[in-house]
């Protein structure tokens, strides 16, 4: 495996963070979860490795978005 | 004699004439020459986040807009441009939702008054520093964390001893002038070079202000514990005394000095 830069690493750290946040909701709607996290970095993959800027803001999004979907209440989502 | 009286304004009924039958001269219609002032506009998108921020440039008729910032940035809204997006609210100074950097200072868009001079063009980016939400809104869930960090709320242990309102002498009340007044705008916050390089742990101006309102008053009773939560070297120490929040305060308030007296009370504790 390459080494990875620092916003790379940020970038899988939120990825493996959304999924853990995943394990934690119920069984019959965590793919869903699961499913609209991987869409969500599916649908940014194409950003150019070096626009930071972009990067960066996509991380803060992802992780309000995270913040947000993994309090208990919020049970099941559609993914898009 | 009241019979006569109905006979006159009778009479007074018949002659009158509209004036549209009167009058054969037109008005001239006042049209003064258009004064066009340009505004370049910071620019940014977050549906769209790989394309760079810009600036673009609007230019309106100062004789149909309103003396302030705010009102030609409402105009460019309803009539040139619906996607600028901005906060607004009370448009007279006092919700803080307008702040923004016109022309490299920090204030308000509602109480900066557009130069008229038409030669220079007016330059509008967000507050510096600050994540931005799109155009000219900034993102202050930080600040706003920053200021429920330092409890900004009445605490008593003790009951009033008249079991109804806590009193105050006019004095005490007068220690509160200059520090109520604020809005929580982030003018001042977000014009202070410290405040920059430590958005996270130095609390900044505004709130510093909030937080010696709370040490200043004189029906609070956790003194101490406000006291010992700034006590470190990050909290408050990180002001160098650049004074910008004083400069570039809207309302007039001196944020400057509350620090220094939080910074007097912690020396001589």
């Amino acid at each position: 495996m390459p080494r990875l830069s620092g916003l790379q690493r940020d970038v899988l750290s939120l990825y493996r963070a959304c999924l853990r946040a995943a394990r934690k909701k119920p069984a019959d709607t965590r793919a869903n979860f699961i499913e609209f996290a991987r869409r969500e970095f599916r649908a940014n993959a194409s950003i150019d490795r070096k626009n930071f800027a972009a990067i960066e803001f996509m991380l803060r999004k992802g992780q309000r978005q995270l913040e947000i979907c993994s309090s208990p209440g919020i049970r099941n989502i559609v993914p898009r | 004699m009241i019979w006569t009286r109905g006979v006159a304004s009778a009479a007074a009924e018949q002659s009158f004439v509209p004036a549209s039958k009167t009058s054969t001269v037109k008005e001239p219609t006042d049209e003064p020459a258009a004064k066009m002032k340009k505004f370049h506009i910071y620019r940014w998108n977050p549906d769209a986040p790989t394309e760079k921020p810009r600036m673009q440039t609007y230019s309106i008729d100062l004789n149909k807009t309103g003396p302030m910032v705010l009102d030609a940035l409402i105009r460019i809204k309803n009539e040139i441009d619906p996607t600028l997006t901005f906060r607004r609210s009370c448009r007279e100074g006092i919700c803080g939702s307008c702040a923004m950097n016109i022309d490299g200072i920090n204030t308000l868009a509602c109480l900066c008054r557009i130069p008229t001079k038409t030669t220079q063009e007016m330059r509008i980016y967000p507050l510096p520093h600050t994540y931005v939400v799109k155009d000219l809104v900034p993102d202050l869930t930080l600040f706003y964390k920053q200021y429920k960090s330092i409890q900004p709320y009445l605490q008593r242990d003790t009951p009033a001893p008249d079991g109804r309102e806590y009193r105050q002498s006019k004095a005490e009340r007068r220690k509160l002038d200059g520090l109520y007044e604020c809005i929580l705008c982030a003018c001042c916050s977000t014009s202070c070079p410290s405040y920059w390089w430590n958005t996270e742990l130095y609390l900044g101006p505004a709130i510093l202000l909030q937080s010696y309102r709370w040490l200043a008053d004189s029906r609070d009773e956790r003194k101490q514990q406000r006291k010992d939560a700034l006590n470190n070297s990050m909290s408050v120490f990180r002001c160098h005394t650049i004074l910008n929040c004083s400069r570039t305060c809207p309302k007039g308030l001196n944020p400057a000095l509350a620090i220094a007296e939080i910074k007097k009370s912690l020396a001589f504790a």
